[in-house]
């Protein structure tokens, strides 16, 4: 064997060189990309926050009428507002106050895509954070009271920007939030038995 | 040159091979005199840097102070939902100068970020990120950003109202992105709300992720800025007249000359730092907030959520856009603009000593929005705090978005050949 060979770079296939430099590169990313998933998943929510999830269930006949009770599903508080035929009739008349009256462009399962946006009227299943920033809303549920305004058909208030909702937890013209309060998915097996996290769609398994 | 005979191991000249004893041993294998002598003995400064070039060192400083008492904190700190508040709390009563170090650190973010902001003005003041600086420039703009990520992350971790409030908040920004924004906060969350997964995985990201991130950052800037050389208050470049010797005739050795300018810099820093970690630690709700002292509570938001101030001018601004897309939209851009500076200044000179006169107000009137922005992002968003924090918010994008066209107008003063000197 001949010691010391330089090879010229005439001699050199370069066509092959960049093939195997491109080769490599590319079997080197895509083995980075599936390196990459295990990690990336981890930070999914894990089993045990998945069953801390379960649905849960609230009698509400308990709640007085006009009585708002706060249940905890997936760390996010449920409100559950016993509307009175007074809060009922005051879901109407400031239909162009609202930026999204008809909820098209919110959050909801379809049985609560309805004027009243629940299954029953006199029960209002939310989830109690702003669906601008995640803030707790405050209840302000009498209407017309000097701190809301004269315009104000009762609803709730969130403290942190200054969003407004209405007793159906829809969102008025001049909020930060631009569309209504969430609705959970929820089901009365038996009446007023409200088990939230479980409707036709969502069996309740996490 | 000199004929002063200094003593064997002591020349400053002296190459490595003349070296004898350990410190000739050493520069064998380590290249420790042409280090020194490249980067400080051998760097030359322009000589008229005034008092707007104290901050750059001082935010190295800062960021050794965080790192050592950070590492001191995380031994006694324990992230968790039921543990973090206590082991604050701990600290702060418990461990022997518990409080001192946890407050050298809380102070140490503000500090941080006043001298990161005084040093962002000096660069607006003498257009130091106009080329050939924009590489150095935006290398000190992503620090800024690692350097927001780690303060926001700092700020979960004692796990008061206020961290878990101000989580949520921040998090919730990236449900606005479209399609992937709900999944991807829940993602970022670990859970179905701000919980026990994501202050852990805060934890790791704060004391071990961004802090070498942080590291690497800061010495790419370094780099950057040893390859064109620092700028001046003149906006001269001193490279261009040199003297006999090779060096610029306007530069002077960063050290002896700056070296000890900066530690004379560092003494009254620090003499204001510790008056205000000994008298004023919380600075009046400013640097550590009211409701922080509380423990986290899911069920319940805090009256009226602020961030910590530095964060104030953009939270300003995604208050005073009534649609939440938009406002974390703007909020984004707010920062982003920064980025965009070498290339939106169109002036021909540098420095705002000779930039005509709608160029200084331009920069006074941006000055003038930041504050009153920061000011208004800490006040509740009613009535005229809203409308004023839309009157700064143009203001604030209207210095970014007609800077191509103002800085191209009136004529700049002369620049004269060398820097202006006045020796004390």
């Amino acid at each position: 064997m001949a010691e010391n060979v330089v090879v010229g770079d005439d001699e050199v296939d370069q066509s092959r060189r960049k093939f195997l430099t491109a080769a490599t590169v590319a079997a080197g990313a895509v083995g980075a990309a599936f390196a990459a998933v295990p990690f990336i998943s981890s930070w999914a929510p894990s089993e045990r926050a998945k069953a801390a999830g379960a649905p849960v269930e609230l009698d509400v006949s308990k709640i007085d009428a006009g009585q708002m009770a706060i249940v905890t599903w997936r760390r996010s508080p449920i409100y559950v507002v016993r509307r009175t035929p007074e809060m009922i009739g005051q879901l109407k008349g400031h239909d162009e106050l609202l930026k999204d009256k008809d909820s098209a462009d919110s959050t909801q399962p379809d049985y609560a895509k309805n004027e009243y946006r629940a299954r029953l009227p006199e029960v209002l299943v939310l989830v109690g954070t702003c669906t601008h920033l995640g803030c707790l809303p405050k209840q302000r549920f009498e209407a017309h009271s000097a701190e809301m305004g004269a315009y104000w058909p009762g609803g709730f208030f969130c403290p942190c920007h200054g969003s407004r909702f209405d007793l159906a937890g829809r969102v008025f013209n001049g909020s930060p939030a631009s569309i209504n309060l969430k609705v959970p998915p929820y089901s009365f097996p038996s009446p007023l038995k409200l088990v939230v996290g479980v409707d036709e769609t969502n069996k309740g398994a996490a | 040159m000199a004929a002063v005979q200094a003593p064997p191991g002591m020349d400053k000249s002296a190459k490595p091979s003349e070296r004898k004893g350990f410190l000739g041993w050493l520069n064998k294998r380590m290249p420790v005199d042409e280090f020194i002598s490249s980067q400080l003995t051998g760097y030359y400064a322009p000589k008229n840097f005034n008092i707007w070039y104290f901050f750059g060192s001082l935010a190295l400083l800062v960021l050794v102070l965080q790192l050592a008492t950070g590492i001191f904190l995380t031994m006694f700190y324990k992230p968790g939902e039921l543990t973090s508040f206590d082991s604050v709390e701990y600290i702060m009563r418990e461990v022997n100068y518990g409080w001192l170090i946890r407050y050298l650190h809380s102070t140490g973010a503000s500090a941080f970020f006043i001298v990161v902001y005084l040093h962002m003005f000096r660069a607006f003041l003498y257009g130091s990120y106009k080329a050939p600086r924009e590489l150095l420039w935006i290398l000190g703009m992503l620090v800024y950003l690692a350097l927001m990520a780690e303060a926001f992350m700092g700020y979960v971790l004692p796990w008061g109202n206020m961290s878990f409030w101000g989580a949520q908040v921040i998090v919730n920004l990236f449900s606005t992105i479209p399609a992937v924004g709900p999944p991807l906060v829940e993602w970022i969350r670990g859970d179905y709300g701000i919980a026990d997964a994501t202050l852990n995985r805060f934890f790791s990201l704060h004391v071990v992720a961004v802090p070498l991130a942080l590291l690497l950052l800061v010495m790419l800037h370094l780099v950057a800025l040893r390859q064109t050389g620092s700028n001046n208050p003149d906006g001269v470049e001193i490279k261009k007249k040199l003297g006999a010797d090779g060096h610029p005739i306007d530069g002077i050795p960063f050290h002896p000359y700056y070296t000890v300018k900066d530690i004379f810099g560092v003494g009254v820093f620090f003499v204001l730092f510790t008056i205000v970690v000994f008298f004023v630690p919380t600075f009046g709700g400013l640097f550590l907030e009211g409701p922080n002292f509380e423990p986290a509570n899911p069920m319940s938001t805090p009256e009226h959520i602020a961030p910590v101030w530095y964060f104030t001018p953009y939270y300003a601004i995604l208050r005073a856009v009534p649609n939440q897309r938009m406002g974390a939209l703007l909020m984004g851009l707010a920062v982003f603009a920064f980025f965009l500076m070498p290339w939106l200044d169109q002036c021909s000179v540098k420095s705002m000593r000779y930039k005509p006169f709608i160029s200084k107000l331009a920069l006074a009137i941006f000055a003038v929005s930041f504050i009153a922005l920061g000011y208004l992002g800490l006040q509740p968003a009613e009535g005229s705090a809203v409308l004023l924090a839309r009157v700064f918010t143009v203001l604030y994008f209207a210095f970014f978005a007609l800077m191509p066209f103002y800085s191209r107008m009136g004529t700049p003063k002369p620049v004269p050949e060398r820097v202006t000197y006045h020796a004390h």
